[in-house]
Formats: C-alpha cells, sequence, structure tokens
C-alpha cells in the first residue's frame, strides 16, 4: 500500500449564521489519501466540499477533528493546534484562476520561489521548467490580462507545481474553462500529475468531471459523506438513493414485494420479473439506469412504448409500469414506434427504502448560506 | 434590410434622422443652451485674458505672471494640493484596509462616520478649526497658555500646514471610498493563493493586496489633487490674514481689492489662465493614469474578503480611528455648535455665558433671513433646471446620438474641471453687459453659474441610468402602438426618474453650501448662505456666523436623510 498523504481524522467544521443559526458545513469527515492518487470531492453546493478542501489548506480552522499531511499535524482541535497556509508546502488552483494580474506570467510562477528565497538563477530555472509542463514557454514577459483563460489557468497550475509539493488542492479549478479547453485540461492535469507524481485532491460539483479524473471519489451530501469509492463502484453500486442520482441519469421505481415477487406500484396483477434483494422490506425503491433496462427480450413485464423521444446519440422511450413510468434510453438500431408493445427488464438493479421528505427540505435550506 | 442594418441601434437614431420631430428639437436647444451657458463664459476669459480694446496683447498675462504675489500664489497653491494628496491617500488608504479587511469593531458604523466629510462643507470646518487653533485667539491656544503660561500660542492653524490638515481631513474621504470597495469586492483567492504559495499576511498585504487596489488608490488620490488645487474654502479663511494665498484666493483677492473693476476682472481673467494651465495639468495626469490602469479584480461569484485578525492591535487601532473620527467630525461640529451659543466670540465656552441670541438676531436680520431663501431658490431651480438640462443633453448623447455628439459630451462635463473660480469670472464677463445682457447683481448670474458648474453632475447620473434602458423597451411600446414621444414619456422616462431624482440631489447639496463661486458673483441683495457665513465671520461676528454655519449644518444633514431614504426605497435603474 502507499504511503497516506493526507488524512483526515473526524474533521467537523460548524458555523454560526445570524438569519439560519449553527450549521455543520462539515460532519465527521474521515478519508485517507495515498500518494499520487487523484482523489475528488464530488457534491452539490452545500455539501461541505469547498470548506473541507479549505480546511486542508488552512484557511479555515477546524471545529472538531485532526488533519494530517505527509504524517504531520496541520489542524488539530485536540493540541489546538493551526498550521497558516503558508507552512503547509501545498499547491492549489482556484475555479477564478487567480493569477495576478499586477505580475507577468514569469513574476507570477516565480513567486513562490522567491518567498522561499531561492537564488535567482535556481528560480530562473525552476520557472522555465514549470512553464515547459504547462506549455507556456515563450510567454514569461506577457500579462495574465492579455492571455486567454485557459491560459491564464496553466499560470496559475505553473505557479502551483513549481515550489514541487507533494499535495496539490485543486478548487474546481476547470468549471471557468469552456467545454473543450476542459476536456484538455483534464488530459493535461493527469500527464502532469505522472510525470511530477504528486498527490491531488480535488473539489468538484461535476459527476463525469470527477469520474474522468478521479482513482477515488467522495461523495457527500450535506455535510457528510456518503461513500467513497472507485467511479466504477460508485457507478455501479452507489450505496443510496441520492448517490445514484448524482452520479449519472437515474431512474427510480416504487415497487411492493410481496410473497417473493416484485411488482411495480399500481399493477399488483403482474411481477416485474426480478428477484427481490435478501433483506426486502414491503415497499422499496427500485434503482436503476435508464441504459441498463432491457426492452427487446421475452421476457419481463409487458407492456407498451407510450412517448418515443429521438436524440443525437441514442432514442429514449417512456413506457408505463403500473401508476408510473420509466424513461429507458437505447442505441438508435433498437427502434420501436409509439404504441408498440414490449417487455421490460431490469438487470442488476439497486434496492433503496423509501426515502423521507425531510431530506430534501434541509437541502434547500443550505443552499442559502 | 432596415432591421439589419440598426441591429444595435436606438430606434431614436432613425426617429432623429426621419424628420423633424421632438428629437431634432432637444438636439439643436441642448447645442444651444450649452454654447450659450458653458462655452461662452469660458471664451470670455481666454478673449480678455488675451485681448485688450480688440487687440492681440500678451502684456496683461506677462505683467500679472512674473509678478512675486503670483508666482507664491502658485507655489502654494501646488505645495498645498500635493502635501494634501500624499497625506490624504496614505489617511485614505489605511482607514479604508482597517475597516474593509480587519475585524476592527464598529466597522458598518464607522465606515458611515468616514464619509461624513465628504458631505460637510469645508470651509465650515476651516472656520471651527479657525475658532479653536487660531494663532492670536484661538480657544484651545489660549487655554493652553493660560494653563502652562506659556508665552506664546502652541498651535497656529493659519499656516500652509494648518490649510493642508484641514483640506486632508475633508479631502480623504475620495480615496478612502474607493479602495474600501475595490477591497471589499476583490476576488479573495488572489490573496489566498499568496498564502499557499508561501507569503506571510503581511507580504500578501504589501505584494498582493495594495497593488491590485493601486488604481483604486490612484484615481482617489488625483481626485484630491484636482480638487485641492482648485479650492477657495478652506486657504481663504485660514491664510488670508497672514497673507498665505492660493492661485483661487488671489483671484479672489484682487477682484475684491479692486471693488469689482473691470481692470480687477481682468487681471483676475489672466490669473485664471494660470490655474486652468495647472488644473488641466492635473487632469492630463489623471487621463494619463487612468487609461494605463484598472486591474480585473473582481471575478466569479461574490465571496466574502479575508479579514484579518487584528489580535492585541484590535483595541489600539479601534481607539486610533475613532479619535481620528472625533478630530475630524466632532471636534469641528462642536465647535461651531457651541461658539453659536456663546455670548460673544472669547468668552469660555461653559453654560453660564450661552445665549440664543445669535439665532434670534440672525432670524430676525433681514440679510440672513434672505441669504438662506436665496440659496433654497437658487439650489432648488438649479437642481431642477440643471437636472432636466443635464437629462436632455445625456439623452441626445446617448440616445440619439446626432452628428458631434461627442462635441455635447464635452461641453456638458468640461464646467466640471473648471475651478469655481475661474467659471465665477467667466460667468461675470459674458453676463454683465459686453454681451447685451446684464444679469450682475440679480440671483441670475448666480443661476447661471450654478448650471454651467453642474452640469456634469446630472450629465453623469442620467447618461448611466440611460445607457442600463435597454432599447428594446422602447422597442416594446413602440410596437404596442406608442408614438416616440409616447414612450419616451411612459417608458423611458419612468425608467430613469430615480437616477433623475438623484441627480437632483446631487445639484441641490453642493449648491446649498457653495461659497466659491457664489462669493464673486452675489450683490446687495444677493447673497447666499455660503456667502452669508463667509461675511459675518469676515466682519468679526464669529457667533453669528457659527449660528448660521449650525443652521446650515443641520439642512444638509436633514436633506441627506431624505436621499438617503429615498435611495433606499428606490426602484427602476
Amino acid at each position: 500500500m502507499a504511503q497516506v498523504q493526507v488524512e483526515l481524522r473526524h474533521v467537523t467544521k460548524k458555523f454560526t449564521t445570524k438569519t439560519l443559526g449553527d450549521i455543520v458545513a462539515v460532519d465527521d469527515f474521515s478519508f485517507q489519501v495515498y500518494e499520487g492518487e487523484c482523489f475528488s470531492i464530488l457534491g452539490p453546493s452545500g455539501c461541505g466540499k469547498t470548506t473541507c478542501l479549505r480546511m486542508i489548506a488552512g484557511f479555515e480552522d477546524l471545529t472538531e477533528g485532526e488533519i494530517y499531511l505527509s504524517g504531520r499535524p496541520v489542524s488539530s482541535s485536540k493540541a489546538n493546534l493551526y498550521v497558516p497556509p503558508e507552512e503547509r508546502d501545498l499547491g492549489m488552483v482556484f475555479q477564478a484562476f487567480a493569477v495576478w494580474p499586477h505580475m507577468t506570467v514569469f513574476e507570477n510562477v516565480a513567486f513562490p520561489l522567491r518567498i522561499r528565497k531561492v537564488n535567482r538563477a535556481e528560480v530562473e530555472r525552476r520557472v522555465k521548467q514549470a512553464l515547459q509542463h504547462t506549455s507556456l514557454a515563450g510567454l514569461e514577459d506577457v500579462y495574465p490580462s492579455d492571455l486567454s483563460g485557459g491560459q491564464q489557468q496553466r499560470i496559475a497550475l505553473a505557479r502551483a507545481i513549481v515550489t514541487k509539493p507533494k499535495v496539490m488542492l485543486l478548487d474546481e479549478p476547470l468549471s471557468n474553462l469552456d467545454p473543450h479547453l476542459r476536456e484538455t485540461m483534464r488530459f493535461e492535469l493527469k500527464e502532469l500529475q505522472r510525470k511530477l507524481g504528486f498527490t491531488i485532491i480535488f473539489v468538484t460539483h461535476d459527476q463525469s468531471e470527477a469520474m474522468a479524473i478521479s482513482d477515488r471519489m467522495l461523495v457527500a451530501d450535506m455535510g457528510k459523506i456518503m461513500q467513497i469509492d472507485t467511479p466504477e463502484n460508485l457507478y455501479n453500486r452507489p450505496i443510496n438513493r441520492f448517490v445514484h442520482s448524482f452520479l449519472g441519469e437515474s431512474t427510480f421505481l416504487k415497487v411492493v414485494i410481496k410473497d417473493g415477487q416484485v411488482y411495480a406500484e399500481g399493477d399488483l396483477e403482474q411481477p416485474l420479473g426480478v428477484a427481490p434483494p435478501p433483506d426486502a422490506e414491503p415497499e422499496m425503491i427500485l434503482a436503476t439506469r435508464p441504459n441498463a433496462i432491457e426492452i427487446t427480450g421475452d421476457t419481463g413485464y409487458q407492456s407498451r412504448i407510450e412517448t418515443r423521444i429521438f436524440l443525437t446519440d441514442r432514442t429514449e422511450y417512456l413506457i408505463p409500469l403500473g401508476s408510473q413510468k420509466v424513461k429507458v434510453q437505447t442505441p438508435h438500431r433498437i427502434a420501436f414506434s409509439q404504441g408498440d408493445s414490449c417487455r421490460v427488464r431490469f438487470v442488476d438493479p439497486m434496492w433503496y427504502p423509501v426515502e423521507d421528505s425531510d431530506a430534501e427540505k434541509e437541502r434547500a435550506r443550505r443552499q442559502l448560506i | 434590410m432596415i432591421n439589419l442594418r440598426r441591429k444595435t441601434r436606438d430606434l431614436a437614431v432613425l426617429d432623429g434622422r426621419r424628420r423633424v420631430g421632438l428629437d431634432s428639437i432637444m438636439t439643436a436647444l441642448s447645442f444651444v443652451l450649452l454654447l450659450v451657458i458653458v462655452v461662452t463664459p469660458i471664451s470670455m476669459i481666454v478673449y480678455h485674458a488675451f485681448f485688450h480694446q480688440g487687440q492681440f496683447s500678451l502684456d496683461l498675462i506677462i505683467d500679472q505672471f512674473t509678478r512675486d504675489t503670483t508666482v507664491s500664489a502658485m507655489w502654494n497653491t501646488i505645495k498645498i494640493a500635493i502635501l494634501v494628496t500624499i497625506f490624504g491617500t496614505i489617511v485614505g488608504v489605511f482607514y479604508a484596509w482597517l475597516l474593509g479587511r480587519s475585524n476592527i469593531p464598529g466597522k458598518k458604523l464607522m465606515r458611515f462616520l468616514f464619509t461624513i466629510p465628504y458631505m460637510f462643507p469645508p470651509f465650515l470646518g476651516a472656520m471651527a478649526w479657525d475658532l479653536l487653533l487660531n494663532g492670536r485667539s484661538g480657544y484651545l491656544n489660549r487655554w493652553l497658555m493660560k494653563t502652562f503660561g506659556l508665552s506664546s500660542a502652541p498651535f497656529n492653524i493659519n499656516t500652509v500646514w494648518g490649510i493642508v490638515f484641514v483640506e486632508l481631513s475633508y479631502y480623504f474621504p475620495f480615496v478612502f471610498m474607493q479602495v474600501v470597495s475595490a477591497l471589499e469586492r476583490m476576488d479573495p483567492t488572489l490573496e489566498e493563493s499568496a498564502r499557499i504559495a508561501g507569503a506571510k499576511q503581511g507580504t500578501v498585504i504589501w505584494k498582493i493586496t495594495l497593488p491590485l487596489v493601486r488604481p483604486a488608490i490612484s484615481s482617489g488620490a488625483l481626485l484630491i489633487l484636482i480638487s485641492s488645487l482648485a479650492h477657495f474654502g478652506v486657504p481663504s479663511i485660514l491664510g488670508f490674514s497672514q497673507g498665505i494665498f492660493t492661485l483661487p484666493t488671489r483671484i479672489y483677492a484682487v477682484i475684491a481689492r479692486s471693488g469689482g473693476s473691470f481692470e480687477g476682472i481682468r487681471q483676475g481673467a489672466a490669473l485664471s489662465i494660470l490655474l486652468v494651465a495647472v488644473v488641466a495639468l492635473a487632469l492630463w495626469i489623471q487621463q494619463r493614469v487612468l487609461r494605463s490602469g484598472g486591474y480585473d479584480i473582481i471575478k466569479g461569484k461574490s465571496m466574502r474578503p479575508t479579514v484579518i485578525n487584528l489580535r492585541g492591535a484590535r483595541i489600539p487601532l479601534f481607539i486610533l480611528a475613532l479619535t481620528t473620527l472625533v478630530v475630524i467630525v466632532l471636534v469641528p461640529l462642536g465647535m461651531i455648535f457651541l461658539v453659536a451659543l456663546v455670548r460673544a466670540y472669547g468668552l469660555p465656552l461653559i453654560p453660564a455665558n450661552f445665549t440664543l441670541a445669535n439665532y434670534q438676531r440672525i432670524f430676525t436680520a433681514s440679510g440672513t433671513l434672505e441669504s438662506i431663501k436665496n440659496s433654497m431658490i437658487l439650489s432648488l431651480s438649479a437642481g431642477v433646471i440643471t437636472m432636466l438640462l443635464g437629462t436632455m443633453v445625456a439623452y441626445v448623447v446617448q440616445k440619439i446620438r446626432p452628428r458631434g455628439s461627442s462635441v455635447l459630451e464635452i461641453m456638458s462635463v468640461l464646467p466640471y474641471s473648471i475651478p469655481g473660480t475661474v467659471l465665477a469670472i467667466g460667468v461675470i464677463l459674458a453676463w454683465s453687459g459686453s454681451l447685451g445682457l446684464n444679469l450682475y447683481n440679480t440671483l441670475w448670474i448666480i443661476l447661471v453659474a450654478y448650471i454651467a458648474r453642474y452640469l456634469s453632475f446630472s450629465m453623469k447620473t442620467s447618461s448611466a441610468a440611460l445607457l442600463q434602458v435597454h432599447p428594446s423597451l422602447e422597442e416594446a411600446a413602440r410596437t404596442c402602438g406608442a408614438s416616440h414621444t409616447e414612450s419616451l414619456r411612459d417608458i423611458t422616462l419612468p425608467l430613469i426618474r430615480p437616477a433623475m431624482v438623484s441627480g437632483f440631489f446631487l445639484i441641490f447639496l453642493p449648491a446649498m453650501r457653495e461659497v466659491t463661486t457664489s462669493v464673486l458673483l452675489y450683490g446687495p441683495y444677493t447673497r447666499t448662505l455660503g456667502v452669508q457665513i463667509y461675511s459675518l465671520r469676515d466682519a468679526g461676528m464669529m457667533p453669528q456666523a457659527s449660528a448660521l454655519g449650525s443652521v446650515a449644518i443641520v439642512l444638509i444633514i436633514v436633506v441627506n436623510s431624505i436621499v438617503n431614504a429615498l435611495n433606499q426605497t428606490r426602484k427602476g435603474v
């Protein structure tokens, strides 16, 4: 096992607001990030991901718990320890780039070295190297305002890697870029990580971005950790309904389980033809992806195509199941017409308990912060 | 086709070109009025400075410019302006940082208090400090001399440094307000990334924060420089008795000494050329500096800026800020109100010597009451007329955009860069008979000067509002069947009405306390509030001058509260 680079132990952060009272922004976060890993923290706004990153960086103190960087405690409520950000030896890239407009590209990138009193020849050499890594060579004397958004973000990246930090914190670094550039930068970032071997902690609300870049991901909601796993496992085996819907298009079906058979709510005549989970309750949510539902076979629930929508890369069908409708996505070559009958079969679905509605209210409250 | 051609243009552009209508009338009217109100007085100064009885001659200019008094006045003007700018900038930046970025207590209230000097007339402040620290008779000086048995006054406000001190206490808000808003809107990650890069808090302030707000600092500083160069009130009150003159006060003295004769006014016109040249140089520097600068430091979502914990220094710095507020706001205010109550100037400021007789006297004396009435009439009418004129010019410049609209724009903002003293001389030269119209000694001449002086204020507020009214709003009205005039009346005007109201108060307030131009333009029956305070003081009637000053302050505070209340309930653009 690789060495632990960043570790959070029972980290909690409370804010007191005037209008909403106490808010637990981050509630008992514990996780470890290993050397050379790319670890994403993913969640909707208000889930605590940015607060978590800012505590690791040292911009926020924590209310409870401990944070370790390379085995060294940097924040600890018990030891009343707080190491300021400038002494944590991290690299960080922000969403709004935060390149200093009053300095040239060279001065921006040289700043961390000059603060560390590195001698001039060494500064020259290392800035040059960092600029080469980020394809900015030749732009040394240009001011950031003359460069594109993508180039400005590269300056921020060069500035972050120039001191060769072991850990790189990325706070939605790609979300200010246009979609095409975002993809290129994502690739370059991985490439750079492979070359320089730093650990990445990447905060984002964009699940596809997180999946593309991460070795492991943490999904959080309302200040709590929901699940930590690899992108594949998170997508295929989400632990609850929230994680399921956050990681991709989801189809949720309310089902009734009776006598070892699963029925869609509203139709207790025709079973769905899937095996119930071992710990089945009388009412459950069956969850799956619209592209994981088969409608071409000879088995499954007998129904018909109610609506057909032709999209660029797939066809979507709305199919009634009892009192509900499910969305099914298929490649274009599977062509049903409206009104055609079909058989709906669920492949390896997930099962969740019926959710309480208070969770939605709490989410709305937290958005206001 | 037509639609393609005028993609981004206003319907008004087409209307204006198509037929003789409201738009062409407004365009013509704007040109004529600006020529009369702005261009005429300015050309008269230039003409009289360089032409004598129809002959071009540099004699007057050379004679005036080479006098020792002129040279020393010019150096005083420049010296005072530069010192005020330097110290005003330091004070402004320091407090902007303290109130914008530190955890000093009472931030909100102090921020408001620090902008008070902005609405307070500086010449009243000068008067208050003169009452307190006059080298011969100042209250504090006499008390110190008596208490410690000193043979001479320890302080003397009637010096260049005294003038600098008083001016800076009224001008530092220019820098303060600009910088505090820049600091608050600045993207906090700019500073955070420096912390991550290894810089300590102090280094971040010096290397990142201050350089980033430098454009805000320099634009505020140049505003101080230009205002101070043209400033009349403070040096006239503190400098005259000691023979310390600046160019504006020297111009006033030359004219006052000649009893308003034509020769005196010609000399004043020649000196005006010099003053305008000095101010123009400062304006040129301002243009250069402002063009070069301006970083985009406001990015992305608004986030709260990093607040710096002052730790042990929190309370001492709080006390320092409070002391500053007491010195620049409370002490002058208190002096005015206390001296207003005292039976005779010089008597100790104790309740036994207090009386309301001064108020009784100023409200029964016809001259004083009339001055309040005059100022009210002048400020109201200047406010209304200038607001309407400014809005019309703004509409022509922004929406109709006729040929020569940039000339119109320049004409309307030109008087802003002309010192009030100079403008007054131009108005005298133009409207006291030489062009066939004699308004001298009437309220009209002061009104014309006020309109010229404040036109740029209303022009700027209305322009900004009109730019926010998207052409599609008027277009929608037109497709609903409204004529151009109707859509102007029912859509555009109601939308910019709040801006017009605040434009009115932007003129009304400074006009109420105006002294620089009126002091040169008033006649026996046309004294304004400022002039009356000024002459009461000149005549040695300090308690009455203070009483009237306190009335002016109360008026200003009342009107200001009305403005604030209006601004809070404001709708539209």
